[in-house]
């Protein structure tokens, strides 16, 4: 087998020196029925030729978002990476290292860390921000539990244009860890009275800019009355490089953002490893869940970095811990952290603007088609289009005429009659040509 | 010496090594942080100006510096270059964590995730147009139910720790259904139990009671017998455990378990022991993650992604959380909602670490179950050989005795050289090794747990066993320079961790302006 190094040879030698007879005197604590005897009945090895034979087959029954106009969105986004990103994060040295537990031979990992951590705390306009987490939807839910040891009140209240999978995701933890939640009915429109539903029992508000919907959302009047009423105002960013082109919610008077970051840097992935954006103000420091790298000095005074704060942390406090993580989302970290440093404040402004240019181009046009409705009158680069009967068969049909159109509502939503919308997002990716498509078969379908 | 009478090897031992204008050492180069070298007016990328148009930001525009550097393709390639070259690494060298298992990380994997059919595909793009990767969840969920003999997989935790959550949830909902949620809030955990066991029970708000381990390192069935009530929900057990040993009285703690109405959840970090060799499900196990990243091959990247699926019994299996697999026919589909069923509720916005499976199935694939148990085999082979080849000069808290995928040490050795596990592991960087794990389990004092893994070649082996002899005996001939100094050779001396923690830096902030 290609990845074991040791022989035939090899073993009988370590056998004997370790002075059993026989492999399976190594296995002797384990219960005697439950040692396997035989093989069991299952595939045996596979060459390198074979397996990406079976795999390839498997991945040429999907449909790559670069072989399409491509419209999909709803907290992941499709997004051009740069060849060097990909190549950085394949250094051995950064692919196949461990956590950095010895800090003087991971100063590599921890500086990437570092200087990570400086550009999400800028980005989102905070004081402070941690190494990542599994995903903004997971960071949604710490958040939360993170404001109730805080505030030492455990409500939170949700509003309407929270991504329905992360108000799932946050709901399971709060439900499970026995605390209070209140979510708001779905928001289209971005109508709902956060302020008016704010009360001092209440931990934390959780809201999403640009929401799910599309809707950027002016923080400012939300986190005045926040303040008023002792309620941390937690804001998510689905989308970071929305963050290019609106207002970051620290300006705004956000006390913790949590963001997906895997837009920047990193691939669709159906799904997963994304990265998580941790960022609040300095002073809730000390509750914050995930992994902190900070700076310090070695021996002979040279600026070293390492993990700190581990006080907060499971390995250390067990049941006390602020959280149970214990990792975080490395080297997806290291891709955005890549392909934000190519990008500078510069690139990643106009990058977003590109965004933003072809989202207002497309809605304009799919606006004029009859029967369909843009809703947003403000958006980024994902807005929600009103269409004629069920958005899901639309997006269906659309897929049977080669173009993926968006996220339909109702796949996020099932059962609130919101079945005639449809998310549509568009990026640098899409082409006057894809754009062309899109109305095209948009146009095909109504006729029909 | 060549012909020219040019030195080719050094002529003296250097005394002490001078500094450099640079700071750099040769390979080694000082780096400074991007914030230092790069310019917020310039970018790397190249990006034209959109065609003039109306902005719809809702008067939200972002009006205000952000303070992030740009840096050119070449700048940005030997930052990070330069970086990657201050980390140790699996393809470096001997990488011998315990409990974390560094293996070698297949290339084949890495080149497999990246195909566009995995890598390029939205999780809400219709179903009809990803049935490929669905068909790759079911397939990897496949192997890894046969592997365990379990009922039921959730593939949507994102690391393993996510997936002990997962798993609690699973039982403290089968426990609601039961409804004995008021009375039964108790878990049950032993003291040598990982951190996150403990974090996790205290998290869904159940109080941890602690069972203690034998002087054997192992859970006795009396003492579970005592700590059990009708007020325990679960016990959390490691196996084999995070001594390094396998549990030799699982299946009857299992039956307790079960009799005193509560469930068994297995932590499975150290499941890489036993693939192919023993199945969970054979033990009386109620819940277990699998750590992708460690047992299946899944590359640590400096601190994750990790993934976490987690296998359930029967009496749990309904409770799994969204989205699950469904298959009716040919045709693969999602169930998103748990809206209707027995799920309690959801892990993450997506489906799970998609990228982690394809190179987790690319590696299965590649062993087969013969390979699977011939690597679960090398594993534990190699660790018992580094045991027996350190034994007679190291001491190990539970005597002589077989160990499973790690050997493990405490300190009692180096007792009166005024060397502790901390300088013994810092002067192992100097001889080019990755440190073991130390001081885990806490359980046992100064501990050192070795996990060499399959990987490991004998000529490997040997060396690094050499290595810790050579140490092991100039720490007993008091030779305490080497060790309470080291590192030497590292890109850093030993760093300053209380400074760090009692002022915390955790970001650049441009220096203040010199006063006039």
């Amino acid at each position: 087998m290609r990845y074991l190094p040791l022989s035939a040879e090899n073993r009988e030698d370590m056998l004997a020196r370790i002075g059993v007879a026989a492999i399976d005197d190594l296995f002797a604590d384990a219960p005697r029925d439950a040692l396997l005897t035989s093989t069991l009945d299952l595939p045996s090895r596979k060459s390198e030729l074979e397996v990406e034979r079976r795999l390839s087959a498997l991945a040429a029954r999907n449909v790559a978002a670069s072989a399409v106009p491509f419209f999909v969105g709803a907290g992941a986004y499709k997004h051009h990476v740069p060849a060097t990103v990909d190549h950085l994060i394949q250094r051995s040295e950064f692919l196949t290292s461990y956590t950095p537990y010895q800090p003087e031979i991971s100063q590599g990992t921890l500086q990437v860390l570092f200087e990570f951590q400086t550009q999400v705390a800028n980005l989102t306009g905070m004081e402070v921000a941690n190494a990542s987490m599994y995903d903004g939807s997971t960071g949604t839910a710490e958040a939360i539990l993170m404001a109730h040891r805080v505030t030492r009140r455990r409500k939170a209240l949700v509003s309407g244009g929270l991504h329905p999978h992360y108000a799932a995701t946050a709901r399971t933890l709060s439900d499970m860890a026995e605390d209070e939640m209140r979510i708001l009915p779905p928001d289209p429109l971005a109508e709902e009275d956060l302020i008016g539903a704010l009360d001092d029992s209440l931990s934390c508000v959780v809201v999403q800019s640009p929401d799910v919907f599309g809707n950027p959302r002016d923080l400012r009047p939300l986190a005045e009355a926040c303040r008023a009423k002792g309620v941390l105002l937690i804001a998510v960013v689905t989308e970071a490089l929305s963050l290019g082109l609106i207002e970051s919610p620290g300006a705004m008077g956000a006390d913790i953002v949590v963001g997906e970051g895997q837009s920047i840097g990193n691939g669709l992935n159906f799904g997963g490893p994304y990265l998580g954006l941790f960022a609040a103000r300095e002073k809730y420091l000390r509750q914050m869940p995930g992994r902190l790298c900070g700076q310090t000095v070695d021996a002979n005074g040279r600026r070293g970095f390492v993990l700190t704060l581990s006080t907060r942390e499971q390995h250390i406090r067990r049941e006390k811990a602020t959280s149970n993580i214990c990792t975080n989302s490395g080297l997806c970290a290291l891709a955005f952290s890549i392909h934000l440093s190519l990008l500078g404040e510069t690139g990643l402004k106009q990058l977003a603007l590109i965004n933003h240019a072809n989202a207002v181009a497309l809605a304009e046009a799919l606006d004029k088609v009859p029967g369909a409705k843009v809703l947003n009158s403000a958006f980024f680069n994902e807005f929600t289009l009103r269409v004629q009967g069920s958005a899901a068969d639309l997006v269906e049909r659309m897929a049977a005429r080669g173009v993926l159109a968006g996220v339909p509502v109702s796949r996020l939503l099932p059962g609130a009659g919101l079945d005639d919308l449809l998310l549509v997002a568009s990026s640098e990716v899409n082409t006057d040509e894809d754009r062309a498509a899109f109305l095209a078969a948009l146009q095909a379908e109504v006729r029909a | 010496m060549n012909r020219e009478g040019r030195p080719t090897q050094p002529q003296i031992a250097t005394p002490h090594m001078p500094k450099t204008f640079t700071g750099n050492r040769a390979l080694q180069v000082a780096e400074a942080l991007i914030f230092e070298t790069g310019r917020n007016d310039f970018t790397g990328v190249d990006l034209d100006p959109p065609a003039p148009f109306t902005p719809r930001l809702g008067g939200l525009e972002r009006k205000s510096a952000i303070g992030l550097p740009g840096l050119s393709e070449p700048e940005a390639m030997r930052h990070y270059v330069r970086l990657s070259q201050k980390n140790y690494a699996i393809d470096l060298g001997p990488y011998p964590l315990g409990s974390c298992t560094m293996k070698h990380n297949p290339r084949l994997n890495e080149k497999m995730a990246r195909l566009p059919g995995f890598a390029d595909i939205h999780p809400l793009q219709p179903v009809s147009t990803v049935q490929g990767a669905l068909e790759l969840m079911e397939e990897l969920a496949g192997w890894l139910l046969k592997l365990t003999n379990m009922q039921a997989v959730a593939l949507s935790p994102k690391a393993g720790a996510h997936g002990e959550m997962c798993g609690m949830m699973a039982i403290k909902a089968a426990i609601a259904a039961r409804g004995e949620a008021a009375t039964r809030n108790v878990v049950l955990a032993p003291d040598s139990a990982h951190g996150t066991n403990p974090a996790t029970a205290s998290a869904l708000g159940f109080s941890v009671r602690a069972v203690p381990a034998g002087p054997d390192g192992l859970v006795h069935p009396n003492a579970v017998a005592a700590a059990l009530g009708p007020d325990v929900a679960a016990i959390m057990l490691t196996n084999p455990n995070t001594c390094g040993l396998f549990e030799r009285d699982i299946v009857e703690i299992a039956r307790l378990v079960h009799e005193a109405g509560a469930y068994f959840y297995c932590d499975g970090a150290n499941f890489n022991a036993i693939v192919g060799k023993v199945r969970p499900g054979d033990l009386g196990v109620d819940a277990m993650h699998i750590n992708l990243h460690k047992t299946f091959s899944t590359p640590h990247g400096g601190g994750g992604p990790g993934s976490g699926p987690v296998v359930l019994s029967s009496r749990l299996a309904a409770f799994a959380p969204v989205p699950f697999l469904k298959r009716e026919g040919e045709r693969l589909s999602l169930v998103e909602d748990a809206e209707g069923t027995e799920a309690f509720g959801r892990m993450t916005a997506f489906h799970g670490q998609m990228g982690m499976f394809v190179r987790a199935l690319a590696y299965i694939l590649s062993h087969g179950a013969d390979g699977l148990a011939k690597a679960s085999e090398d594993a534990v082979l190699a660790a018992n050989y580094v045991r027996v080849s350190l034994s007679d000069v190291m001491s190990a808290p539970f005597g002589d005795k077989i160990c499973m995928h790690e050997a493990l040490f405490d300190d009692r050795w180096l007792k009166d050289t005024g060397i502790t596990t901390l300088d013994f592991a810092k002067a192992m960087i100097d001889e080019g090794f990755h440190p073991m794990t130390i001081y885990f389990p806490l359980v046992v004092h100064g501990a050192m747990l070795i996990e060499p893994t399959e990987s490991e070649s004998l000529v490997s082996l040997t060396l690094f066993i050499a290595t810790l002899r050579d140490l092991v005996f100039s720490a007993l001939r008091g030779e305490t320079e080497r060790f309470l100094g080291a590192p030497y050779y590292a890109p850093r001396k030993r760093l300053d961790e209380t400074a760090a923690a009692r002022k915390p830096v955790l970001r650049w902030t441009p220096p203040k302006p010199v006063e006039a």
